[in-house]
């Protein structure tokens, strides 16, 4: 508890740093008599969470320069999208951000809506928000259990806090298996509401699963916090506000760099017009500091979730009703961005729709905050050491799926 | 038999014979033993599908690693790369000889015993870097290179940790420690014993390559470390010499500082020796699935920083002692 607390009241400072890397340095011109190793990290390596690649230059075990190189898993989403129908769009996107699938699904699907003018009814707005606070848990604790694996090696104990967070994230997917069928590509948002209403006793075993995913974080925090886990991530990875603002981060990337900045309390969305967000903000920019803001989002979601799980108000679930074709849904020619807070960040959708095509976007964009903190990488990388970069890669926890789309 | 047990030859051969085969066979339920305590740790079941509580796990595994292409990389340096694993094994296996399991029950009773095992001990970084050379990988160079500057680094606390009982039974012959310990009480009873044994299983924990020191195999920096490009029978040869080494310095641990084979009851010495390396190796494997990983000039500040005078001061005061003693 002692994390979230002082996560949460740590007043934003904008820290200094003297080391400035340069991310385009030349390489001729560093220090004649060092003997550089370009080593390829990735795309086949355990720690870089998908098929990422950085080509890194060794001073001995320092890393000099760090170019990141992406698009390993480029699928052509965006493309792909721009000749779907509207209503066929949801279940592709589930693909895009592969940890937290159920906000990829709103995302776009407010953008819809919002195009469209169609106004989602109070019950769908809730479970929207619910879900999307129950997705940012399962993501967290995803992100908690990789990032300790990168600092603890698969075969310690990294793998025992990985096994235990995703024991934890087991019971999310399976609240939301109860409520959709599925446990991890939903499809369950749609143009104008919800497809999936809540099953009786399902408040029930949400409850369950929080307070079992509560307790049990309380017991393996002694583990992580741990002097071992302080020493690899305390002053690692330093990314200070301006850069990080600079670099377009957002989520709890930037509010570990000390800016107080989170859409669900600054541009509330669904019904987060209706609840308090306590936004955890921390001054450190370190791996530590990320770690503790999304320890203390995690709690904050736990707080979220069980007030919206308790106060689901009854109504339809849906401004539409069910689908006849896919061409139904029409959208007058125009164009809307819709951002959202997303457990990696800013995740936006700009859509433009013409005239010549009503059932179709012309141009689907997706902004993900993945592919701002990969490209972090360049300023953060140099100047620390191999072990290092595993774990600040770790942190910023770039989703490929999602950066390459 | 008398004539087998007299020539020392002889004795030499029949005893490095049977250890080595019964610490293979310990080192295969060993590998099973660790695969079903970190699922406990983990709370899952860890294997159980070959054989009875899937014993036969290490079984299956070691047919599984004798019936692959064992591939040596096109540009590797072949006869090196041949010759790392059979080198890991022998290091790791020899300072198995000095091991004193009960007052008979012993290779090769050696008067300078305990520089004979640090020596095989130290030595095993040795192989480790000819593969990470060889394998013509940087990974495994890399791998190779932090194995090489722990392996030294940490050779100096261990020596001096085990200089404590050297110092207080004022032999360096294993058995001649351990005689000592039955007559005046274990080492670890001792508080500059306990301090002494407890550096001397972290060096351990370093030189055997375990978490929290694991990092010249770092699977999440360096995929694999030296073993990257090892797969078959070659990897299987270095995870077997790694848990011999593992098992092997527990041995040396409870033979230094836990009265070797010691013990109470009137239970055959044996057994006692066994169940105090069991319990080494339990505490060993625990710490392993429990902690983090140090970064590699963490674990070099560490070193030299705090268990190097640490260690010193440890000789220094056993030192005293015995001269106060007489």
């Amino acid at each position: 508890m002692a994390v979230a607390v002082e996560a949460v009241a740590t007043a934003p400072v904008v820290p200094t740093k003297a080391f400035v890397p340069d991310p385009y340095l030349d390489l001729d011109t560093y220090e004649a008599d060092a003997d550089l190793m370009t080593l390829s990290l990735g795309p086949q390596h355990p720690s870089t969470h998908g098929v990422f690649r950085v080509v890194l230059y060794l001073d001995g075990e320092i890393i000099v320069k760090a170019v990141p190189h992406c698009g390993y898993l480029h699928r052509g989403v965006e493309k792909l999208c721009e000749k779907l129908a509207y209503s066929n769009i949801t279940p592709v996107l589930d693909k895009n951000d592969y940890v937290a699938p159920m906000l990829n699904e709103q995302a776009a699907n407010m953008a819809f809506e919002k195009l469209m003018g169609i106004e989602v009814p109070l019950r769908a707005k809730y479970l929207r928000t619910l879900l999307a606070e129950l997705q940012r848990i399962a993501s967290h604790l995803l992100w908690l259990g990789t990032f300790a694996m990168d600092l603890g090696g698969a075969l310690g104990g990294g793998t025992s806090v990985f096994m235990y967070c995703f024991r934890e994230r087991e019971l999310i997917l399976d609240v939301f298996e109860e409520l959709t069928g599925c446990r991890f590509h939903y499809n369950t948002h749609h143009v104008g509401g919800n497809r999936h209403d809540i099953p009786p006793g399902w408040p029930k075993l949400v409850h369950e699963a929080l307070d079992t995913i509560e307790s049990r974080l309380e017991a393996y925090l002694v583990m992580l916090e741990h002097p071992i886990f302080v020493d690899r991530t305390k002053g690692v990875g330093t990314i200070d506000a301006q850069l990080a603002l600079e670099l377009g981060l957002s989520g709890p990337l930037l509010r570990a760099s000390g800016v107080d900045h989170d859409l669900r309390r600054d541009a509330p969305y669904g019904v987060y017009d209706l609840l308090d967000v306590q936004v955890a903000v921390d001054g450190g920019g370190d791996c530590l500091a990320r770690y503790k803001v999304r320890l203390a989002e995690i709690r904050e979601s736990i707080r979220l979730s069980r007030l919206l799980i308790d106060n689901v108000p009854q109504g339809p679930l849906s401004a539409t009703k069910p689908l006849n074709m896919v061409t139904q849904f029409k959208a007058a020619a125009g164009q809307v961005y819709v951002g959202i807070e997303s457990p990696r960040g800013e995740l936006g959708t700009w859509l433009i729709a013409s005239k010549d095509k009503p059932t179709n976007p012309y141009r689907f964009k997706i902004r993900p905050p993945s592919l701002h903190a990969a490209a972090a990488v360049p300023y953060v990388f140099p100047g620390h050491t191999l072990s290092d970069a595993v774990a600040i890669l770790g942190s910023l926890d770039p989703i490929m799926g999602e950066v390459d789309r | 038999m008398t004539f087998v047990l007299s020539n020392p030859w002889l004795h030499g051969l029949v005893f490095g014979a049977v250890l080595v085969s019964v610490l293979m066979a310990l080192v295969a339920f060993i590998t099973w033993f660790e695969r079903k305590l970190a699922g406990r740790i983990q709370s899952r079941l860890g294997p159980t599908m070959v054989g009875p509580f899937g014993l036969l796990q290490p079984i299956a595994d070691a047919v599984k690693a004798m019936q692959k292409d064992f591939i040596v990389p096109k540009d590797a340096d072949r006869f090196l790369f041949w010759l790392a694993p059979p080198l890991t094994i022998a290091f790791a296996l020899a300072t198995a000889a000095v091991i004193p399991f009960s007052k008979d029950v012993l290779a090769a009773n050696l008067d300078v015993g305990v520089l004979y095992a640090l020596a095989f001990s130290g030595l095993l970084a040795f192989p480790t870097w000819v593969a990470g050379w060889a394998s013509n990988n940087k990974y495994a160079l890399l791998g190779g290179m932090r194995m090489v500057a722990q392996g030294i680094s940490y050779e100096i606390p261990m020596v001096m940790a085990a200089l404590v009982p050297v110092t207080l039974a004022g032999t360096l012959s294993m058995q001649g420690i351990v005689e000592y310990q039955v007559a005046s009480g274990w080492i670890i009873a001792t508080p500059v014993g306990a301090a002494a044994g407890l550096l001397f299983l972290t060096t351990a924990l370093a030189e055997g390559n375990r978490i929290p020191f694991d990092i010249p195999e770092a699977e999440s920096e360096l995929v694999a470390g030296p073993t990257t490009e090892y797969n078959a029978i070659g990897w299987s040869i270095f995870a077997a010499s790694e848990y011999a080494h593992s098992v092997i310095t527990a041995a040396i641990v409870s033979a230094l500082f836990l009265g070797g084979w010691d013990g109470w009851w009137n239970l055959p010495p044996l057994l006692w020796m066994v169940a105090k390396t069991g319990f080494v190796f339990l505490i060993v494997t625990w710490v392993r699935w429990s902690l983090l990983r140090f970064r590699s000039d963490q674990l070099m500040a560490l070193c030299w920083k705090y268990l190097v005078p640490g260690a010193l001061l440890l000789v220094l005061i056993a030192g005293i002692q015995v001269s106060v003693r007489g």
